[in-house]
């Protein structure tokens, strides 16, 4: 085994001598007047290999900003320290948009920018690590989306990364595949962390708190990837999610009751297990499908192989704020179980449960059945466990940046 | 035809050869260097109004809006090269090729002010854009690849005053919009949707181009009802002012929403579409297009705001567009209701 990792390490060092520029340089960006066209002006002189390394201090920025070269690290004095500022931005999207492959943003803070906060699409290889990303006003209708914004990308590491305030999520990894978001802090968003139409991701050692919900994974309609599958959400603190929900009706989170800890919606295959899980007033973990009308053939809204197990849970459901909750809670004796199934798509969809806590299902196999129509009763445990999904592996070069 | 080709592309060399001489340089076009200054490429004669005599100047039938500016649009194609017209009635040019494309605002005495000028170079590597800003005596322009803001004053078509913030793009959002597949390609000269201000300039355009026998049919012009059906219009400027970024090659991909000539379904034009990623852009409404209602339709929600977090398109919209709204209300007010 230690024979094999260092012929392994051997032939990605060969690889990164090859791959690397030979006239790296750093491009080293002050904060002061002009900030916005000094700084725009380094991110498209870079040239593959360079560092934009940015000052000490508050960027006051007027418009985006964007990143389009590859191998590019942008990387700041800490996120307390360095600031991207966006509260006079007249332009763009989002704060910072990055189209490039393998680029490494590090070690600052972006404030409440317009839109999205920093956004990276078809960037493979990217790597978010000691960011933060805040809308300092805390939870607004008007601050902007999502935190960190991730793509169609292909290997995508988040970590180490803090961001509050979010309208929609805090951090989103939307279409795209493999991916790990770690060692993170989620709060006061509508949704802490969202993995959504994607394939294989890893989610672990977070701490979402006091968001809308704390963890989601969704899989929507009309989209060019969908079916997601294959997400473990695993050895997270998943805790008192309890800000009142501010999405702008509309969008998908806007529907997320408060107090939800972990919700899956239309995925397949999605392990939870080894969380501490509690003081969420809908439910600790939440499984359902898709309701709502679309037109999309090719959509399934049924969730599918979702296992849970090993979870600590503390007290949850004891203010469910779903259509309809409230009766069921009071047939039930004034709460509902920590975790609960919707019932969509009927016996072959039903969750593996293996928690030692009630789970409840709601009964509602047809996906078109309302609340009114639940019938709910008590889900049996499971002792059998499916298959372990296999861990997540990114590039070498991704892990070393972190390290 | 044929013959009527022939004497215009003699007329057009006439003028040529009776003009200024042309003074471009095309080592400047396509060699890997973004020179600093407008003048390097001899594509304006001392001002931003005195196109060089090699220029073809363009226009659109429907153009994309940008904040009311006026535009004035020019090709030039490499000395004895032509170009060529794809079966989607795309144009297509030769290494050496320039795509010109100018904006200013009429000033209160009514004398147009140019502002910028936007560069789309053909080089062998593919095709570059940049963005020059006139300085303010005109006498050249300079690269400005971070992008700028000038403070604008100028009147809407209904005679409100504005004043605005105006975005020169800077060089990624030049791509941001003209990427198909992340490379840089031309947006504005399809065949179907190209006019032009004198028939002169129709007949020089027309002779540089190798022209295959079948030429796309002229496409409805978004301020014409004689043009065209109302569809038709509200389409013509939907794939103009959304469909680069909307459509499965573009910055938009990930939306699902496409305005461009792909195959199109109810749910891929936004009608009965949830949103996806439009946070608070989604203006607590459900669908992208709610099938007659307006007032209730992201779509027009995000064209009316001015706000960066929400306005649509993204890029030029310090002003909404009342006209182009106005259309596709009535466009979305005679759908029938779902």
């Amino acid at each position: 085994m230690r024979k094999r990792n260092k012929g392994a390490c051997a032939i990605a060092a060969v690889g990164l001598a090859f791959a690397g520029p030979v006239f790296a340089k750093t491009i080293s960006v002050a904060a002061g007047p002009d900030a916005q066209s000094r700084l725009q002006e380094a991110l498209i002189g870079a040239v593959p290999g360079d560092v934009v390394e940015l000052g000490e201090g508050r960027f006051d920025l007027t418009d985006g900003l964007s990143l389009d070269v590859a191998k590019v690290t942008v990387k700041g004095q800490g996120s307390g320290r360095t600031i991207l500022d966006f509260k006079n931005q007249l332009g763009a999207g989002e704060g910072l948009l990055v189209t490039s492959d393998d680029v490494i943003l590090r070690d600052f803070a972006v404030e409440n920018s317009k839109g999205d906060g920093i956004k990276s699409k078809g960037a493979d290889r990217i790597v978010y690590h000691k960011l933060r990303v805040e809308w300092t006003g805390g939870p607004k209708e008007t601050n902007g989306s999502y935190g960190i914004y991730p793509v169609e990308s292909k290997d995508v590491l988040v970590d180490n990364v803090l961001v509050r305030g979010a309208s929609d999520a805090g951090i989103y990894v939307g279409q795209s595949r493999n991916i790990i978001v770690r060692n993170s802090l989620v709060t006061e968003n509508v949704a802490g962390i969202e993995i959504e139409n994607s394939y294989d991701a890893d989610v672990h050692d977070n701490l979402a708190t006091r968001n809308t919900g704390g963890i989601l994974v969704f899989d929507l309609p009309s989209l060019p990837q969908m079916g997601g599958k294959d997400i473990r959400i695993f050895e997270n603190v998943v805790v008192d999610n309890s800000t009142p929900n501010f999405a702008p009706k509309g969008n998908i989170v806007a529907n997320v009751p408060m107090g939800t800890g972990v919700m899956v919606m239309a995925n397949r295959n999605v392990h939870v297990f080894d969380n501490m899980l509690g003081q969420n007033g809908t439910a600790n973990v939440m499984v359902v499908g898709y309701r709502y009308e679309h037109k999309d053939p090719n959509y399934d809204p049924l969730a599918k192989g979702v296992a849970i197990w090993g979870n600590q849970h503390d007290k949850a459901g004891w203010d469910p704020k779903f259509a309809g909750a409230a009766q069921i809670a009071v047939a039930l004796g004034g709460s509902l179980p920590p975790i609960f199934w919707d019932g969509a798509g009927g016996e072959a969809y039903r969750p593996i449960v293996a928690d030692p806590v009630p789970a409840l299902t709601l009964g509602m196999a047809d996906i078109k059945a309302t609340p009114e129509q639940a019938q709910p009763s008590m889900l049996q445990p499971s002792t059998s466990l499916p298959p372990e999904l296999p861990r997540i592996m990114l590039p070498e070069a991704m892990e070393a940046v972190v390290r | 035809m044929r013959l009527l080709l022939a004497v215009a592309a003699c007329l057009a060399l006439a003028v040529a050869v009776k003009g200024k001489p042309a003074t471009v340089s095309e080592t400047a076009i396509v060699s890997p260097d973004d020179p600093p200054l407008l003048s390097s490429f001899g594509f304006f004669n001392g001002g931003p109004q005195r196109p060089s005599s090699a220029l073809l100047p363009y226009a659109l039938r429907t153009p994309l809006f940008s904040d009311y500016s006026e535009k004035q649009r020019f090709l030039y194609l490499p000395a004895g090269k032509s170009y060529t017209v794809d079966t989607e009635g795309r144009l297509q040019f030769p290494v050496g090729s320039a795509l010109i494309k100018s904006f200013g605002y009429h000033d209160a005495a009514g004398k147009l002010q140019i502002i910028e000028t936007r560069l789309l170079l053909h080089r062998a590597e593919g095709w570059v854009a940049l963005p020059y800003v006139w300085k303010a005596d005109g006498s050249d322009a300079e690269l400005k690849i971070g992008g700028a803001r000038k403070s604008v004053q100028f009147a809407k078509p209904d005679r409100t005053q504005m004043s605005i913030s105006y975005a020169v793009p800077n060089k990624n959002q030049c791509k941001q919009c003209h990427s198909t597949n992340d490379v840089v390609t031309p947006i504005g000269p399809v065949w179907q949707n190209l006019s032009f201000e004198t028939v002169a300039a129709e007949k020089a355009f027309a002779a540089r181009g190798l022209l295959p026998k079948a030429l796309p049919s002229t496409e409805a012009k978004w301020n014409d009802a004689n043009s065209g059906s109302l569809e038709a219009r509200a389409m013509a400027y939907l794939r103009v002012n959304c469909g680069h970024c909307h459509k499965p090659t573009g910055a938009a991909s990930n939306s699902g929403l496409f305005y461009d000539d792909h195959a199109r379904t109810l749910a891929s034009l936004g009608i009965g579409k949830r949103p996806v990623a439009a946070g608070r852009g989604s203006g607590n409404f459900d669908f992208v297009i709610d099938p007659g209602h307006p007032e209730r339709s992201i779509l027009i929600h995000r064209m009316r705001s001015v706000d960066p977090g929400i306005a649509m398109p993204e890029l030029g919209r310090a002003t909404a567009h009342d006209e182009g709204i106005k259309l596709l209300e009535e466009w979305i007010a005679a759908m029938k209701t779902g």
